[in-house]
C-alpha cells in the first residue's frame, strides 16, 4: 500500500518534468516533420550532436546561453542535411537518418578526441541557471519546452499555415494542386524539428549537467518518436506521453517495488506504445503521406 | 554490365592490395608486442580504460615492447579485434572489461601460442589466458566505513552503472564497510542501467539526497560524473571511483577508490615478456599488494599533480585541502585500523559477485 502511495506524490510528478524534457522538445519537433510527412528518426543524432555543440558554445564563450544556440544551430545542421537528401533529392528517410545517427556518435567521439584529446568525457562548461519552483529544480529549457506545446498546437491547428502542413502530410498532391509548395513547407518541416532536437541536447549537456558524455543521449530521441506516436501525432498528445514517460523514469528511480526491478518500470511506457500502435487503445492513424518523397506531377 | 565488371575489378584490386600489405608487415621476432582491446566507453573515461592505457604505455617506456591498441565502439567489435591482434602473431593480447568475456573464451583456444591477460574477468580452464582480477570489495568496505564515519544523517548512497557481478561487488563493499560502523545505518542503493548517462545519475543522487544520504558513492563510469554534479548542486558529499577523481569536483570529493589497474597491466606485460605470466590461473589484486585502495585522507600530494597538470587552479588545490582537514584526517587513522584489519584476515568482506546482492 505504501509503495502505491509513493507512487502518486506531487514531488514525482514535478520530477517527471525534468526527464521529459527532451522527449516533449524531441516530440514536438516529430510531430512537425511527420505531420508534413517526413519521418524523422535522426531525433537522436541531432539531439546527440546539439548536446554536444551546447557543451562547446557555453565553454569557448563562457555562457550557457550561447551554448543553447550553438544547440538550436547543431540541430539545424544535421536537419539540413536530412531536408536536402530526402526532401530536395527524394532519398530513402529511413536510410539517411539511420545514417546521421550513427554519424552523429562518430562526429562527437571525433570532435571529442580532437577539441579536448579524450574520448569519453568532455571538460566542464558552464551550465545554464537553475529555477526553484514549488521546491523544485528547473533549468530553463524545461520552461521552454512546456511553453512550446500550446505555442506548436497553435501554428498546427489555428493558423494556414499549419493547416498547409497537415493537408501536405495527408495528401501532398491535393495540397499542390492548390498551390502549396509541397517540398518547401516539408523542408522548413524538418529544420524545425532539428532545431527542437538540438535544444533538447542542450538540457541534456548544459541543462541538467555541464559537460558531454559520449551518447548521452542514451535513445532519448527514439523515445520522443514513441511518445510523439503515443500522442497521435499531436502536440498536447505528444507531450502527455512525454510527460508520463518521464513520470514511468521517476518512479523507477524513487519508488522501491520490493520485487520489480527498475528496468522493469522503465518499459512500460514502450508497452504503452506498442499497445497504442497495435490499436488496443484508440488508433494511431499516421499522416497518410508519411515517409513517401513528393514528386511533382506524380500520383 | 561494364559498370559491373569495373567495380567488380576495383573490389578485387582492393583485396589484393590489402593482402599484400598484410604479406609485407615485417615480422620481427625481436620485439615483443601486445595488443590491447579496450572496453566499451573508450579512453578518456577517467577510468579503467585510461589506466590500462597508462600501464601499456609504461610498458612501451620502460620495457620497449610494441603495441597495437583497438578502442571498440560496440560489443560486435571485440570479436574481430581481438581476433586481429591474435592473428597476426601478436605475443600477448589484453583484454580489457568483462564485457569481452564470451569473446575471449571463444579466441584464446584457437590462438594457443598467444597469452591472453583479460582485466576485470576470471577465467578457468583456459591454458593462454591469465585473468587479472581486483577485490574491489576491499577497497569499497574503507570507503564505506569512511561514508557512514563522516555521515551527519546517518543514510549513505550508492550508485551502480549497471546491474553485474563486477559493480555488485562494489556496492556489497561499500554496504557492509557502512554497516561495520554503524549497523544501523540507513543506505540508499541504486542502478542507472548505463555508464554513459549523467543525467540518469544525477537524478538518482537527488532522490538519495531527498531521502538524507550526504554521502554517495558512485561505481558507474560517466554516469558517476552526474553523481558529482548533483552533489556539488546540493553541496553534499561524494567518493569517486577507479582513479583518484577528487580533484573532478573539488571540494565535494571526500575520497576516491582506487583499483590500479595500470600496475596490473604493466606487470603483466613484465611476466608475459620473461615467461612467467600466470596462465591458466587468475591475479587477484587486493588491499594487501595495494591493488585497491583509497586515495590519502591527510596530505594532497596526489591532487598537487593535477594542480602541476593545470587540471584545478591554486583556489580549488586549496579546496581540496580544506576537505580533507576538515571531513577526512580525522578518520585517517580508524580508516588505517580497518584497513589493516581486511589484510590481516580480522574482518572478512562478502563478495557480492559470489553471493548476489544482500540489501
Amino acid at each position: 500500500m505504501e509503495t502505491i502511495a509513493q507512487m502518486f506524490t506531487l514531488p514525482l510528478l514535478l520530477i517527471s518534468f525534468r526527464y521529459a524534457t527532451p522527449l516533449i522538445l524531441a516530440a514536438l519537433g516529430g510531430v512537425f516533420n511527420e505531420r508534413s510527412g517526413v519521418i524523422n528518426i535522426a531525433l537522436e543524432g541531432m539531439m546527440l550532436f546539439g548536446a554536444f555543440a551546447a557543451v562547446y558554445g557555453s565553454g569557448v564563450t563562457g555562457n550557457p546561453w550561447i551554448g543553447v544556440l550553438y544547440s538550436i544551430g547543431a540541430g539545424l545542421a544535421f536537419a539540413l542535411i536530412l531536408a536536402i537528401v530526402c526532401v530536395t533529392f527524394k532519398a530513402d528517410q529511413i536510410v539517411v537518418a539511420t545514417g546521421i545517427n550513427i554519424f552523429a556518435s562518430g562526429l562527437t567521439i571525433y570532435f571529442l578526441q580532437v577539441l579536448y584529446g579524450v574520448a569519453g568525457t568532455s571538460p566542464r562548461a558552464p551550465r545554464l541557471p537553475s529555477i526553484r519552483i514549488l521546491g523544485m529544480r528547473y533549468n530553463p529549457i524545461t520552461l521552454i519546452a512546456v511553453a512550446l506545446v500550446p505555442i506548436v498546437w497553435f501554428i498546427l491547428f489555428k493558423t494556414p499555415w499549419g493547416l498547409r502542413i497537415r493537408s501536405i502530410g495527408e495528401h501532398p498532391s491535393a495540397a499542390d494542386t492548390l498551390g502549396i509548395n509541397v517540398n518547401r513547407y516539408r523542408f522548413i518541416c524538418v529544420l524545425i524539428s532539428g532545431a527542437l532536437a538540438g535544444l533538447a541536447g542542450a538540457h541534456l549537456s548544459i541543462g541538467e549537467f555541464s559537460a558531454f558524455v559520449r551518447e548521452m543521449s542514451q535513445g532519448r530521441g527514439f523515445i520522443a518518436l514513441a511518445a510523439m506516436i503515443f500522442g497521435k501525432w499531436h502536440p498536447v498528445g505528444a507531450f502527455g506521453a512525454a510527460l508520463l514517460f518521464g513520470y514511468a523514469e521517476a518512479i523507477s528511480i524513487r519508488v522501491d517495488f520490493a520485487f520489480i526491478p527498475s528496468e522493469l518500470i522503465r518499459a512500460i511506457p514502450y508497452v504503452l506504445t506498442i499497445i497504442v500502435l497495435a490499436g488496443f487503445i484508440g488508433k494511431a492513424i499516421p499522416p497518410k503521406a508519411i515517409g513517401k518523397p513528393y514528386f511533382k506531377g506524380e500520383d | 554490365m561494364r559498370t559491373k565488371v569495373i567495380s567488380l575489378i576495383v573490389v578485387f584490386s582492393f583485396l589484393v592490395v590489402g593482402a599484400l600489405a598484410g604479406f609485407a608487415q615485417p615480422v620481427e621476432a625481436d620485439t615483443f608486442r601486445v595488443g590491447i582491446v579496450y572496453s566499451e566507453g573508450g579512453l578518456g573515461d577517467l577510468s579503467f580504460n585510461d589506466l590500462a592505457q597508462a600501464g601499456l604505455m609504461r610498458a612501451v617506456d620502460e620495457l620497449g615492447i610494441e603495441y597495437g591498441a583497438i578502442e571498440p565502439d560496440s560489443p560486435a567489435d571485440f570479436n574481430p579485434a581481438l581476433r586481429r591482434f591474435a592473428e597476426r602473431g601478436f605475443d600477448m593480447v589484453i583484454a580489457v572489461g568483462f564485457l569481452q568475456a564470451e569473446e575471449v573464451i571463444e579466441i584464446a583456444p584457437e590462438y594457443p601460442n598467444v597469452q591472453f591477460a583479460h582485466i576485470d574477468q576470471a577465467h578457468e580452464d583456459l591454458d593462454n589466458v591469465t585473468g587479472l582480477i581486483f577485490a574491489e570489495h576491499e577497497g569499497s568496505f574503507l570507503v564505506g566505513a569512511l561514508a557512514a564515519l563522516v555521515s551527519e544523517t546517518g543514510t549513505v548512497g550508492f550508485v551502480g552503472g549497471i546491474d553485474s557481478p563486477l559493480i555488485n561487488r562494489f556496492e556489497g563493499g561499500f554496504v557492509q564497510g557502512a554497516r561495520y560502523i554503524d549497523e544501523d545505518i540507513q543506505i540508499e542503493s541504486a542502478y542507472a542501467d548505463s555508464f554513459n548517462d549523467p543525467s540518469r545519475g544525477r537524478e538518482i543522487a537527488l532522490s538519495h539526497m531527498d531521502n538524507g544520504a550526504d554521502v554517495i558513492y558512485h561505481a558507474a563510469g560517466a554516469t558517476g560524473t552526474g553523481v558529482f554534479e548533483a552533489v556539488e548542486e546540493e553541496d553534499q558529499l561524494a567518493i569517486g571511483v577507479d582513479t583518484n577523481q577528487n580533484h573532478l569536483y573539488p571540494g565535494h570529493i571526500i575520497a576516491s577508490m582506487l583499483k590500479v589497474v595500470d600496475v596490473a597491466v604493466f606487470t603483466a606485460i613484465e611476466d608475459a615478456m620473461a615467461g612467467e605470466l600466470p596462465l591458466g590461473e587468475n591475479v587477484v589484486y587486493g588491499l594487501a599488494d595495494g591493488g585497491t585502495g583509497i586515495t590519502s585522507l591527510t596530505d594532497v600530494d596526489e591532487e598537487q599533480l593535477a594542480y602541476e597538470e593545470g587540471l584545478i587552479d591554486e583556489d580549488e588545490l586549496e579546496k581540496i585541502r580544506e576537505l580533507k582537514d576538515r571531513v577526512t584526517a580525522p578518520h585517517a587513522e580508524r580508516i588505517e585500523e580497518i584497513k589493516q584489519m581486511i589484510i590481516d584476515g580480522e574482518i572478512e568482506i562478502d563478495d557480492w559477485s559470489e553471493t548476489g546482492r544482500q540489501l
